[in-house]
């Protein structure tokens, strides 16, 4: 298999990827139309709170009274309540806007995720999946709220003010505007380059988590090979580089806000010195200017801010594009539609049309290689298991034994030739039919978080307390739960990880004696089990195996001695088929395989009793 | 295992002093400028003040003595056209010095703080790989890297962020307010007043949405760890058919989380409004309050807009100081997971240890070993000649591992649980790093780093010729393999690149063993997922090339085992029997009993047709 690739994403604001959000934005239409008013109230209320400063100099203290200053200070108050008020108002809208929005986008990511083959899983990292339903979703819901909202805040609070100015007097206002353009040109030479910066420092840092983690994965085996020193080094010269870009990222920085600062008190000095002539020359009075400077002094800070806002804003297209490219996958193995019409989909299956299930599982002369490319795996291939039969696979780890149960169970289909599951192809049924009657327990089974009774009944959903309880019976796993402190209601952990790798295994085998299926798959487990809880793992064997087509992935002896056919798989192709005795008597390869494990459980055997 | 301790402060501090050596000039620095800007800061409202009273509205300027000899005040009242561009240069004038300090200050801070950080991280990463096997088998990778980037990052904020921050806000509390007091104190306890209930309010409130946000947390963490669960078993989701069921499932979780954000925005809004109320308020007073003043004449018109000024440029600081002390009781913790690392005692040696070339035979003796109160090894006595091969056997938990891991000093024997000797010299006289190096050990789970193959197998020789390192490959019998690969010794292995299988890897891990050229060399195990005619080839390709070697051969395959000079069997920590395989099969015991099963009958002449082709 390749290394998996990040690709690259554009960097250049593209309207069509921003245009696959439309539909999902539509939703919440009302709620941006609230945001929007009620931001620009919040706006209005705060831009006039220096005419209140100026009505102050030039009614009272110019004019020597305080005459009419109770009801002065209650506008000013219910101005600043109104102000509050719309704060909580916006923020609330915001938060909404983000959350469901956040939460439509992930749930639209999930259930496609559910529809994808496993040919698709079988090539992408889980943590790449899981960045995007997390942080990717996140990311683009987090800007389509709070920096939408800021745009359209700094731009209303900017217009408002501007107007404002333009009312108290046009020329000094025609001086703050002129400067507008300077400070633009100056953000957008700045931004993309401490967004470039940032960037970076992100990767670094990134990288260093990387290096924890090799470093202390790695420590025993830099023990044993005496390199501390040099790991310690290679280690240093990354966190030099991150020290050299943070500090660039900071130069950056440390240079744009004071040019910027200058630049806003410049414009307060050229105010300062026009508005003062005017004023000395009795043509604007001190109030105004006073309320002037205040204005001039306010209005650079958001422009800057919303510059900064738009870069940000612009580079969540890369979220976007992650998202949406995800939503783009196709499925490889889709069902037909007249398969669809006759027995429903993953999600709305037609169960009373499905056929009950036998279990004849014909391979008929299937030529089959993988999606991601490689040489065929299997050639012409026909194998006929009648239900009932027991088939077990065997050959060294990676060899390629997962081929046939994944074809089998229509994980994947043939590349050419059919599969035919009693008699008929199985692609003229849906994928859940087949499914539905496959049990399926994993080399490292697989549990949920959740009860161990949860567990269980995820085998069949509306099983009863008691039908689960006898399931659980049936291949001894209520030995793991009367161990357990809360008994069927105990938590097994992330992952089952409170419970040992035997206990997890059987917990998976009564989820697939609940689900009572026709076909039944076992990838055997290699790791070492103790002695007590291997021999309940082979009884509950022996009990699923009875009157289903099982599949066994095996390594263990006595698992494979039990199978009415064995095949050998060797580099990915099968190479031997046959009984146990017609295969030893053959002294092939399967004899080898056999040998070294026969001589090796035994072993293990005298060493462990 | 206990994780977890408690740092007193002094200790905090020590760590946090430690660090920062070195970088104390750079902190100094950006304090000085901070409080150089904030000082420039206070300036221009005064320049306004001046403008505003004595040019425009002719009144007597207050202005300290020197600033007066340096201005001609009578000049400039009758030339209020100059006076004005003297105005508007002192503005200009304060902003540049301003700029000047910003941009020290910033540069200053971030290499203080990058250099701090830089520290702390170099500093626990060679700490951690100086830490002895034993700590690294006790704790789990995950953990471990959580503090140190995490609660570093917390600690870092802490110094660097939040402690400037204090610094900072309080000294333009204490500028601000003195000028104020000293214009006009009445007036001045406006703004006063509300320091401590905007600094308060904020703060309090804060601790208390802090833990709700825990609970969104963990709603989000649930959430996210319901959908790698099911990212993790797409198989068994699909085996089961359980699409329908999973999208409801992450669908709950997806509301619930979602839920509690909006609730906890509804908090948020109002904490967030307010701030804007009480800052709105504030400086509503103070113009009130300024207002009346002016009227009564206590204050000139360029003293109010002063205070108006002031007021407003404190205002926001103040309410900030809040959040961000109510913040910093969250860096304790991590101060106490990091120290946790950092008090660890590094792997030591004697202060008598020296470097020796290895040479002679390896003697235990009466070694009786243990951890965790469980015994392992039990008075092991035995020896092995230089230059031979000896074979280990013995079932899970005889202590065969420990044994090889205690040669290697991975764990030192104490006093009075016996001796290793190497040619007479108790290994512990010997540094570890020389020990390492002349002993080369395979463990029985060897790791690859995420590198190219060739950085693998040339980790402790990165200067090695192509030809030694080809050569080391082909007797691990791995050079093939390699060379199928689509990038060759490039290939990256690990989480980044290709996955090898567990023989490979195996087989890698020999082949960078086999370059440290060290005169002893164990395998622990580390022909277990190789088969049995490879395992054969790679012994005859170690002895050929590496003939005066000693090697340790810790095995359970009669094939493996009987080609050995010399065989030790362990059962439950004990020495059950040492012997050649002659001798060994001669006599009733576990390995007899082996012998004769993976020997037995018709399979026999197969196996070892097959183990030695």
């Amino acid at each position: 298999m390749a290394a998996f690739d990040e690709k690259e994403y554009t960097q250049a604001f593209d309207w069509s990827i921003w245009k696959r959000l439309l539909p999902i934005l539509g939703r919440f239409k009302g709620r941006y139309i609230k945001l929007i008013g009620f931001t620009a109230i919040a706006d209005l209320t705060d831009s006039i709170q220096p005419l209140f400063q100026l009505y102050a100099i030039s009614h009272f203290i110019q004019a020597g009274t305080l005459d009419g200053l109770i009801p002065f200070a209650a506008a000013y108050l219910l101005c600043i309540a109104v102000l509050s008020l719309m704060v909580v108002a916006s923020t609330r809208q915001t938060m909404y806007i983000e959350m469901y929005l956040g939460r439509d986008l992930r749930r639209d990511l999930f259930e496609h995720l559910q529809t994808l083959s496993l040919s698709f899983y079988n090539v992408t990292p889980v943590g790449y999946l899981l960045t995007r339903i997390t942080n990717d979703t996140n990311r683009i819901a987090g800007n389509l709220a709070w920096n939408l909202n800021d745009v359209v805040d700094v731009v209303i609070y900017v217009v408002s003010s501007f107007a404002i100015m333009f009312t108290l007097n046009w020329q000094l206002a025609l001086v703050v505007v002129l400067v507008v353009p300077f400070m633009a040109v100056l953000t957008g030479w700045f931004q993309p380059r401490i967004l470039h910066w940032n960037r970076k420092v992100r990767k670094i840092n990134s990288k260093i988590t990387g290096a924890f983690n090799e470093g202390i994965t790695g420590a025993k085996t830099s023990k044993t090979l005496v390199i501390e020193d040099r790991s310690i080094q290679g280690f240093q010269e990354l966190t030099g580089g991150m020290n050299r870009s943070a500090v660039r990222a900071a130069r950056l920085n440390a240079v744009y806000i004071p040019v910027t600062l200058f630049f806003s008190s410049l414009t307060v000095a050229i105010v300062l010195l026009r508005g003062g002539y005017l004023t000395v020359g009795q043509v604007m009075d001190i109030a105004t200017l006073s309320a002037f400077i205040s204005y001039a002094m306010n209005i650079f800070e958001p422009i800057q801010n919303l510059t900064a806002n738009l870069a940000e804003f612009i580079a969540v297209q890369a979220s976007i594009e992650r998202v949406t490219g995800l939503m783009d996958e196709i499925p490889q193995i889709t069902d037909t539609p007249e398969a669809v019409e006759k027995y429903g989909d993953a999600f709305h299956p037609k169960r009373e049309n499905w056929e009950p299930i036998r279990g004849d599982i014909e391979f008929r002369d299937v030529t089959f290689r993988y999606p991601d490319g490689g040489d065929n795996v299997l050639e012409h291939f026909s194998l006929r298991i009648p239900a009932g039969t027991t088939v077990a696979i065997v050959g060294e780890t990676g060899a390629g034994k997962s081929t046939l149960v994944n074809l089998a169970c229509r994980f994947f289909e043939p590349t050419e030739g059919q599969i035919l599951i009693d008699g008929r192809d199985y692609r003229e049924r849906s994928q859940l039919w087949l499914h539905s009657s496959i049990g399926y327990v994993l080399q490292s089974p697989h549990l949920f978080s959740g009860t161990v009774r949860d567990n269980i009944r995820y085998g069949r959903l509306d099983a009863t307390d008691a039908e689960v309880e006898a399931a659980a019976k049936a291949v001894s796993a209520d030995t793991v739960v009367s161990k357990l402190e809360k008994g069927w209601d105990s938590s097994v952990g992330e992952g089952g990880d409170r419970l040992s790798t035997g206990e997890k295994q059987l917990i998976s085998f009564a989820r697939a004696v609940l689900a009572d299926p026709r076909i039944f798959v076992l990838d055997e487990a290699t790791s070492s089990i103790d002695t007590q809880t291997e021999q309940l793992i082979q009884q509950a064997i022996d009990h699923l195996l009875t009157d289903r087509t099982s599949f066994l992935i095996a390594h263990r002896l006595s698992t494979i001695r039990k199978a009415d056919m064995i095949l050998v798989v060797r580099d990915g192709k099968i190479v031997e088929q046959g009984t146990h005795e017609t295969l030893l008597r053959a002294k092939g390869y399967y004899h080898d395989l056999y040998s070294k494990q026969f001589a090796e459980e035994n072993a293990a055997k005298i060493l462990g009793a | 295992m206990e994780t977890e301790i408690k740092l007193s402060g002094r200790e905090k501090t020590g760590i946090i002093l430690r660090y920062l050596r070195g970088n104390w000039g750079f902190f100094i620095a950006a304090i000085a400028l901070a409080y150089m800007n904030t000082i420039c800061n206070a300036v221009m409202p005064q320049i306004i003040r001046v403008t505003v009273d004595s040019v425009l509205d002719a009144k007597e300027a207050e202005l300290p003595a020197v600033v007066l000899r340096l201005l001609p005040m009578e000049e400039l009242r009758a030339d209020p056209l100059r006076a004005l561009w003297i105005a508007a240069a002192g503005v200009a004038l304060a902003a540049a010095v301003r700029g000047v300090c910003i941009y020290g200050m910033r540069i200053n801070l971030a290499k203080g703080s990058e250099g701090f950080v830089k520290k702390i991280r170099d500093d626990l990463y060679s700490h951690i790989l100086r830490l002895s096997f034993d700590w690294h088998t006790a704790h789990a990778t995950g953990d471990i890297i959580q503090r140190c980037t995490s609660d570093v990052e917390v600690i870092r904020t802490f110094v660097c962020n939040q402690l400037m921050e204090v610094l900072r806000t309080v000294f333009l509390i204490a500028l601000y307010t003195g000028i104020m007091l000293a214009m006009n104190w009445r007036l001045a306890l406006v703004p006063l007043a509300f320091i401590p209930i905007t600094g308060l309010a904020s703060g309090v409130f804060y601790g208390k949405i802090s833990t709700r946000f825990k609970v969104a947390d963990e709603a989000e963490g649930e959430m996210t760890t319901c959908a790698q669960e099911n990212l993790t078993g797409v198989r068994v989701v699909r085996a089961f058919g359980r699409e329908r069921y999973e999208i409801d499932r992450f669908a709950q979780k997806n509301n619930r989380f979602s839920a509690l954000w909006v609730e906890l925005g509804k908090v948020l809004s109002v904490y967030w409004a307010s701030g804007v109320f009480l800052v709105c308020l504030q400086i509503m007073a103070v113009i009130v309050a300024g207002t009346v003043a002016a009227v009564n004449g206590s204050i000139s018109l360029g003293e109010f807009q002063v205070f108006v000024l002031y007021n407003s440029a404190m205002a926001w600081p103040v309410r900030s100081l809040g959040r961000v002390l109510s913040e910093m009781s969250k860096a304790g913790v991590a101060m106490d997971r990091v120290g946790y690392i950092i008090k660890a005692a590094e792997e030591g040696d004697r202060p008598s240890a020296q470097k020796l070339k290895l040479s002679g035979d390896i003697a235990f003796d009466h070694v009786t070993f243990g951890y965790q109160g469980q015994e392992v090894l039990r008075d092991v006595s035995f020896t092995i000649p230089w230059g031979s091969t000896f074979a280990i056997l013995g079932g899970t938990g005889s202590g065969k591992s420990t044994l090889v891991h205690l040669l290697d000093r991975l764990y030192d024997l104490g006093e009075g649980q016996g001796s290793i000797t190497i040619g007479g010299v108790d290994i512990r006289d010997i540094t570890r790093e020389e020990l390492r190096r002349q002993v080369g050990l395979v463990l029985q789970e060897p790791f690859l780093f995420s590198q190219t193959i060739r950085e693998n197998i040339a980790a402790t020789r990165p200067d090695a010729s192509e030809e030694e390192l080809r050569a080391c490959a082909r007797v691990a019998c791995v050079d093939e393999a390699i060379a199928d690969l689509a990038n060759g010794y490039e290939t990256v292995v690990g989480e980044r690149g290709v996955t090898l299988s567990g023989g490979q890897k195996q087989r890698v891990a020999i082949a960078r063993m086999l370059l440290q050229n060290a005169p002893v060399m164990v395998f622990d195990d580390s022909l277990s997922a190789v088969d049995g005619s490879t395992d054969a080839k790679i012994r005859a390709a170690l002895k050929e090339r590496m003939a005066d070697a000693t090697v340790i051969l810790i095995s359970h395959r009669v094939t493996t085992l009987m080609q050995a000079d010399k065989i030790l069997v362990l059962d439950g920590g004990r020495v059950a029997d040492v012997g050649t395989h002659a001798e060994l099969i001669a006599r009733p015991g576990i390995y007899k009993e082996i012998y004769d099963i993976q020997m037995s009958s018709d399979d026999r002449a197969l196996v070892e047709k097959g183990g030695n082709a």
